[in-house]
């Protein structure tokens, strides 16, 4: 072909526009389509596999636990707060108003049923596990959890209300199997 | 300019930046865009460019499955069964670095061919050759630990008796054994050094390419004729001339490589590697990966350890002193008339020796085997030193324009009128 040994041929179409523009451009437009298609299963393999979201959800029985106890399940590698609030608790939680929170939710909207508080239990701030699970350790000046990091302190309903942390404790999705037991994710 | 600075040629004022300051666009350009290259090729030069693409996607697929990979021989089986099964595209990529490995092996091995061929071994590009050998001997030495890591019945007697081929070694053989496997019998430390190693040695190949590379580019490429180019009228540019042939021989290689993935993805693999390794009970038929095979025939062919350990690897030190071996100075089998005839046997002796690696070492097998080796060496070591005395090779032509523009266009002056170079 002629063309071949004269890349920069005369233009065929509007001005400027030649049949290597055209060329060009699908070319490129297939390379560009091939390598997505080439990243997609490589980007993909490293998000969890089936086995790991097999285990994404876990069981937690809540009979052993006593008014004013916590407990702490593992749930896809993170710690989540089960707590069982005492009655003064929940009234505590239920009787500040929206604004002053720094995150404003209400105690209700982060609950199921009243004296079952479960949280993920990592700080909002930057990951750490907070105190407070425990009866010996601080809870933080509103009696919910003290995060010794930085210093956030979260309420009885998790919430954040001291300290650099800018969000509450989320809560994971969860939902009551029966009276004593839930499942978590 | 500053004194220091590249004088760059490039317009885009970023680009220019950079490239005054670190020339990596200037040496792009030298070396894979006006580099003048032979314009006689034909598709026996892609595999070049096609086992670089192959060395890339072997680290790449391999550089994600050891993410998902336990070096252990307690979980090692049971996590490459899990990237089969759970990991999200794990069977894709262990599929293609399977298919990987061969399909690098066949396309290196049609490199060689090449150069066999085309006497690219010869002078100036010896160097060139021996670079290649050395890629080829890491790869076989990756390639080979990679098959341990699945750890399935083939891999731990694969590394058994290769391992074990040491032991022929006069004196201090059992030694070096121990000390390869790091105990008594292959067991968890071979497999942890061996997953260190087949991770480090693809990165020595990137590098020994480098150098492979870089001495193609001194010397320039080689071309069907085996003649120099002369001038200008004999090259063309690298780019897009053979970066577009490079990418039509990509295509056709792609779609071979995706029907092994797609279609038969154990086909060149061994069914019993998919069974646990089992220290106590050997596979009534061991072979190796088929790569491996021709010389895995040549150990088998000789009734002697150390001999057949020798010879075996001897087989393939050969290469390393085959530009002095050969002592024609035509390079292009094309007009060796009578070398040619040689080598085609030497090709077809070669596959020989793959079919009956296969097979169990008795009877006519052990027979077809021996004397296959005795003609592999005996091309090597008496054809190819008397040939380049005994054989009158064909009248080279004058110039590689000469042929190639036969009944086209114009042959530029000065193409013909200068004088040959070689006999």
């Amino acid at each position: 072909m002629a063309d071949a040994m004269a890349p920069h041929a005369a233009p065929h179409g509007e001005a400027g526009e030649t049949r290597r523009d055209f060329l060009k451009l699908t070319t490129g437009a297939f390379a560009a389509v091939g390598v997505g298609a080439i990243a997609w299963p490589f980007i993909s393999s490293m998000n969890p596999a089936r086995d790991v979201l097999a285990l994404a959800s876990t069981e937690v029985d809540l009979s052993p636990i006593a008014v004013g106890q916590a407990v702490t399940v593992m749930w896809r590698g993170k710690p989540v707060f089960v707590r069982r609030r005492a009655e003064e608790e929940i009234k505590a939680a239920r009787e500040v108003p929206l604004s002053q929170l720094r995150d404003p939710q209400t105690d209700q909207s982060r609950v199921i049923r009243d004296p079952w508080l479960v949280v993920v239990g990592v700080c909002t701030h930057l990951g750490c596990v907070p105190l407070g699970q425990k009866p010996t350790d601080a809870r933080g000046d509103y009696g919910g959890w003290f995060c010794p990091c930085h210093g956030s302190h979260y309420d009885t309903s998790g919430r954040i209300r001291l300290g650099p942390a800018p969000a509450n404790l989320a809560v994971p999705e969860y939902n009551f199997t029966s009276d004593t037991q839930i499942r978590i994710g | 300019m500053a004194i220091g600075l590249h004088q760059s040629d490039f317009k885009n004022p970023v680009v220019r930046w950079i490239d005054s300051r670190l020339p990596v666009f200037t040496m792009m350009q030298k070396e894979y865009g006006t580099f003048p290259t032979p314009r006689n090729f034909n598709y026996f030069w892609n595999f070049g460019a096609l086992a670089m693409v192959n060395l890339l996607i072997m680290i790449a697929t391999g550089v994600f499955l050891s993410m998902h990979y336990t070096a252990h021989t307690a979980y090692a089986f049971d996590s490459v069964e899990r990237i089969m099964r759970d990991v999200n595209f794990g069977w894709l990529l262990r599929y293609v670095h399977m298919n990987g490995a061969s399909m690098f092996f066949i396309v290196v091995y049609i490199h060689i061919w090449r150069g066999l061929w085309y006497g690219s071994y010869k002078a100036p590009r010896e160097i060139l050759w021996i670079l290649g050998v050395v890629i080829f001997l890491l790869m076989m030495a990756t390639a080979f630990m990679g098959y341990v890591l699945p750890w399935g019945q083939m891999s731990f007697w694969g590394a058994t008796v290769i391992t074990n081929l040491f032991s022929a070694i006069p004196v201090v053989g059992n030694d070096i054994v121990v000390w390869l496997w790091g105990g008594f019998s292959v067991d968890n430390p071979t497999l942890n050094r061996f997953f260190s190693l087949h991770y480090l040695l693809p990165f020595v190949i990137v590098g020994v390419v480098f150098l492979h590379v870089a001495a193609l580019h001194i010397t320039g490429s080689n071309n069907p004729l085996g003649i120099d180019p002369k001038g200008p009228q004999d090259t063309l540019p690298f780019h897009p001339y053979y970066t577009i042939k490079d990418s039509v021989g990509l295509i056709v290689y792609f779609i071979f490589f995706a029907f092994l993935v797609f279609f038969a993805p154990n086909y060149l693999g061994h069914p019993d590697n998919y069974i646990p390794a089992n220290p106590l009970v050997t596979p009534a038929h061991i072979v190796p990966e088929w790569y491996f095979l021709p010389f895995y025939a040549i150990l088998r062919a000789v009734p002697d350890k150390l001999g057949g350990v020798a010879l075996m690897f001897g087989s393939i030190a050969i290469l390393f002193i085959l530009p002095w071996l050969d002592t024609s100075p035509v390079r292009s089998m094309r007009f060796r008339p009578v070398a040619k005839w040689f080598l085609v046997l030497w090709g077809i002796n070669f596959c020989i020796l793959t079919w009956v690696g296969a097979k169990p070492a008795e009877g006519h097998y052990v027979t077809i085997a021996r004397w296959a080796t005795t003609y592999y060496f005996l091309y090597f070591l008496v054809i190819l030193p008397l040939l380049g005395r005994l054989e009158r090779p064909l009248k080279l032509p004058e110039s590689i324009a000469l042929p190639v523009l036969r009944g086209g266009g114009p042959i530029p002056a000065g193409a013909a009128a200068k004088p040959m170079e070689k006999a």
